[in-house]
């Protein structure tokens, strides 16, 4: 089969510039706000000012009086539209959570949709949302999700204890014995705050419907998810809903499923004359996009008396807000389940508690299960330094090696290809641990206050689960010699244009120039699952893979009908069919591509016409697995309780890369998503369940002045997926918040400071210090 | 309900002259959106943190969502779409931030080349501290700033030499 192998990678594993750049960079990117089709209408909604209150009548008089005013919808006149809803992604057997497109008889946090406003410009549509008139009664909320199991409200009337649902089980008679013979035992309660994805851009969507044929332009992760969703939902066939995404300005899982407002959005616009746009502002998205990471965790470790993990347990509780997407149950559990992470860990259990409260619901946001990586990391540093011991020696001692893989970790996991010790060694010595050592000794000599922390993960990446477990691929080299590649997308900022084109030209032999990619259009591309789980990478080197073998063979059997050679002796290189070893005994690409549609006469026996090939690929192994270990240094002030971040070292094995541009970028954001997360982002609520944080002024991204240079080390383990790609669009963020809480606990550890309650603001960090003297 | 009166603005956007009533309270970042069809200013938060509105106002970057049109009225107006030479070529700005992988999403992007563009222009020879300054009035969300800090730093470098060769080249 030498003969259909793809001559020498020209493109794959190069820094190729992004084909994405120029569009994005003059201006020229399509985002859904840019969209605007003919006598389009704009949507506003009117959101419950109340954490939770009865829902009296709804007066839309005055609201509808209002020049430029079309329609004002309640759930009355929405919500009975609704036929089936369920994500593909979970599928429809699962004990779903409710999910109204608009609030029914109650409110249930600030910033529930109660009625819809349709006017022929935002700025009257948002005037005529204040003139709804809505009669709230107010009820007293749950707010606090740690004490929502005993409180006497409810959130949802069918949910007693407003429980979610639970997982697990408490720490079995045999863990208990485990732990009860152990030399040391560590357990620490670890509470993560809420905070969010916060994309650049917000949600949106726009909608027409025309008689026949709904077209929505989404700001999605998944055009072919908004698509089946939506036909279900409207009770229409999935061939009458067409979705279409150009360009998405970052989703980080928040745009991964549609959400309540699509739902109105899509329902609405099936009863109105002309497109409805709705674009979410900044204030709503802070309020109403969803809330991520809220959670805490009792866990605990078992040691020998040689520090070595002997068992563990997490008990994990989950805020789920008052209306999570998805069912908050399922992906719960896999914070219990990687919970003993890249460690040998003899014995594990968990059990995980997704609690109901009067705020925004949660979503997916980049490693959902991330809070295994907070639980278990900071808790092995507590250890650490109640055992007495460098928090890097315990680690040395647990830290799976590459040559134990597979190894299948206490609660089921099957680990391999993963490098944990290796990565973990490489950003050590990056840092030059000892010399570090020395630093902040001398530092503390001086009363200044510097601290290493890091964090080593295993994830799993490109899930062949369902939905996610295979991908397409159409590729099409036109009559011109010109090639095309069609694949489902779901690109936000993740590259997948130029990843493919890279695969493809590689695989064809052509000059990248000559490949360009259709992506996110139901239309005309084949379907596929779009971006989460890490899962783009591998998903589409096999589609293109797949595709590209068939077309390849087609093209060396022309090449070598024409050519008079044998089909082993031809190799495609330099957009041509050539002799290998006489590369002067060639045939253009092009003249194969005239051939094959315009004179099928020349075509070999039994060689169809045309160079179009659809093909999908079928994930190989049901997970692949990635790790990396995450270094932080940081020096804190301890009369500001400033922290600034002094090196960040991510040593990660994603197999090969693609493009390390891609894979670095990914790195980094994510990283800094992380950061971010533990020193300033907090999606907050006071005590009567009002947002504290709906401005960029009061939810804190990280800025250029605060990011550390991000240094990388790459160790190269190839999965079992196809080129041995990896995922590794989530990893930063889930590596990142460990390393930097642990960094700031290392550094005020002289001041006896243990840190379990996030975020580390310079506020916290004051406050931890006084309540250590 | 009274009619809102409209109030005549003349403004030029990237050389070309518009003219048009506006409502006073249309802001500027929806004036070049949706009377001049330049979507590449785009809107992240419209409360004049986020920067991905940044246009130039007589030279000056200002967030375009925290102007009125009627303020811009006989001004002359630079956005992301002017920002490209002759025959599409990419500004030295511009194309740092792809030579750099200083965008993912691209979202933000308008703002910051708008914004890095006048920085550049005030501070042709800036240190690594005056460049993290110069970008922290713009969020970005996706690159962790780590492509754009060295697409900035690359296009100082670049800047001052096409200053020197060609100085009448910068765009604005």
């Amino acid at each position: 089969m030498t003969s259909l192998e793809a001559t020498a990678a020209r493109y794959v594993g190069a820094r190729v510039p992004r084909v994405e750049d120029p569009r994005l960079l003059t201006g020229h990117g399509t985002f859904v706000d840019d969209v605007t089709r003919p006598g389009m209408l704009h949507a506003c909604f009117v959101r419950s000012p109340f954490a939770r209150a009865r829902l009296g009548r709804i007066d839309a008089t005055v609201a509808l009086d209002l020049p430029g005013v079309r329609a004002v919808f309640a759930a009355a006149d929405l919500n009975p539209g609704v036929h089936e809803q369920w994500y593909t992604l979970i599928g429809k057997d699962v004990p779903d959570t409710p999910r109204p497109p608009l609030a029914e008889g109650e409110a249930r946090f600030v910033g529930d949709p109660v009625a819809l406003v349709v006017a022929t410009d935002r700025y009257v549509a948002e005037d005529a949302a204040d003139l709804v008139d809505v009669d709230y009664e107010p009820l007293p909320p749950v707010v606090d999700y740690t004490t929502a199991l005993a409180a006497t409200e409810l959130v949802h009337e069918a949910y007693p204890g407003n429980l979610a649902g639970a997982l697990g089980a408490p720490m079995s008679e045999d863990l208990a014995a485990v732990f009860g013979g152990a030399a040391h035992v560590t357990s620490a309660t670890i509470h993560q705050q809420a905070y969010a994805p916060v994309p650049m851009e917000t949600r949106g969507m726009v909608a027409e419907w025309s008689g026949d044929e709904l077209t929505v332009w989404s700001a999605t992760q998944a055009p072919h998810e908004v698509r089946m969703f939506l036909a279900r939902l409207l009770g229409i066939a999935e061939h009458q809903v067409r979705v279409i995404m150009r360009d998405t300005g970052g989703a980080f899982g928040q745009k991964v499923l549609p959400l309540r407002e699509d739902m109105c959005i899509a329902l609405a616009a099936m009863r109105l004359p002309a497109a409805l746009k709705w674009i979410e502002d900044r204030r709503e998205n802070l309020l109403a996009a969803g809330m991520s990471r809220h959670e805490h965790g009792e866990a605990q470790m078992a040691f020998d008396g040689d520090g070595r993990i002997l068992a563990a347990h997490l008990d994990h509780v989950q805020d789920v807000g008052a209306y999570p997407t998805p069912w908050p149950v399922g992906t719960a559990m896999a914070v219990g389940l990687l919970f003993p992470g890249p460690y040998r860990v003899p014995a594990a259990g968990y059990r995980t508690t997704s609690l109901f409260s009067n705020t925004s619901g949660r979503t997916a946001y980049r490693g959902p299960w991330q809070f295994e990586s907070v639980a278990r990391e900071v808790l092995l540093d507590i250890a650490a330094r109640r055992m007495g011991i460098d928090p890097v020696d315990l680690r040395r001692r647990n830290l799976l090696r590459h040559d134990e893989l597979p190894h299948t970790n206490p609660n089921g996991m099957p680990y391999s290809d993963m490098t944990p010790i290796e990565t973990f060694e490489q950003a050590l010595g990056m840092l030059d641990h000892e010399a570090f050592r020395r630093e902040q000794a001398d530092a503390r000599a001086t009363g200044r206050y510097l601290g290493m922390g890091t964090c080593s993960y295993a994830e799993p990446t490109t899930s062949a689960m369902a939905f996610q477990g295979t991908e397409g691929a159409t590729v099409r080299i036109e009559p011109s010699g010109k090639v095309n590649v069609y694949v489902a997308g779901g690109s936000t900022g993740n590259s997948l244009e130029t990843a493919v084109v890279q695969l493809t030209a590689d695989a064809l032999g052509v000059d990248i120039a000559d490949v360009r990619t259709v992506q996110g259009d139901t239309a005309v591309t084949p379907f596929g699952a779009g971006t989460g789980g890490s899962r783009s990478g591998s998903m589409l080197a096999g589609a293109v893979e797949e595709s590209t073998t068939v077309l390849r063979e087609r093209i060396v059997t022309i090449a070598a009908h024409q050519l008079e050679a044998a089909p082993e002796d031809i190799e495609l290189a330099d957009s041509s069919a050539r002799v290998r070893g006489t590369p002067a005994v060639s045939v253009p690409l092009a003249e194969i591509a005239d051939i094959a549609y315009f004179q099928p006469h020349r075509l070999p026996e039994g060689v169809p016409p045309g160079l179009e090939v659809s093909a999908r690929y079928r994930a190989r192994s049901p997970l692949i697995w990635a790790n990396a270990t995450h270094l932080c240094t940081c020096e804190v002030d301890p009369v500001t309780g400033a922290v600034t971040v002094l090196r960040y070292i991510v040593s990660e094995d994603c197999g090969p890369m693609i493009n390390p541009n891609v894979v670095e970028g990914q790195i980094a954001g994510g990283s800094v998503q992380g950061i971010g997360g533990v020193l300033y982002e907090h999606l907050a609520y006071d005590e009567d369940g009002n947002p504290l944080t709906t401005t960029f002024m009061d939810y804190l991204l990280p800025t250029a002045t605060e990011v550390p240079v991000i240094e990388y080390g790459h160790i190269e383990t190839p999965s079992p997926g196809p080129g041995g790609y990896k995922g590794v669009g989530e990893g930063g963020a889930i590596g990142a918040p460990p390393a930097v809480i642990n960094a700031v606990a290392d550094a005020l550890s002289p001041l006896g400071v243990e840190i379990t309650r996030l975020p580390l603001t310079p506020a916290a960090v004051v406050a931890l210090i006084e309540g250590a003297r | 309900m009274t009619v809102v009166r409209e109030i005549d603005v003349e403004v030029r956007v990237n050389g070309a002259a518009y003219r048009c009533g506006v409502p006073p309270r249309l802001t500027l970042a929806d004036f070049l959106r949706e009377r001049c069809g330049l979507t590449g200013t785009h809107l992240g938060c419209e409360h004049g943190v986020c920067g991905a509105c940044t246009v130039l106002l007589d030279g000056e970057a200002v967030r375009s969502c925290l102007v009125f049109a009627v303020q811009a009225d006989g001004a002359e107006v630079t956005t992301v779409e002017g920002m490209a030479g002759p025959g599409d070529e990419l500004s030295p700005v511009q194309a740092a931030f792809r030579d750099h992988h200083g965008l993912q999403c691209g979202f933000c992007t308008p703002g910051f080349v708008v914004s890095v563009t006048a920085f550049l222009r005030d501070h042709p020879d800036p240190t690594d501290e005056e460049i993290r300054q110069g970008l922290s009035g713009n969020l970005c969300r996706c690159t962790g700033y780590q492509g754009i800090i060295a697409a900035v730093r690359a296009a100082a470098g670049q800047h001052a030499r096409r200053g020197r060769e060609e100085p009448t080249a910068a765009h604005p």
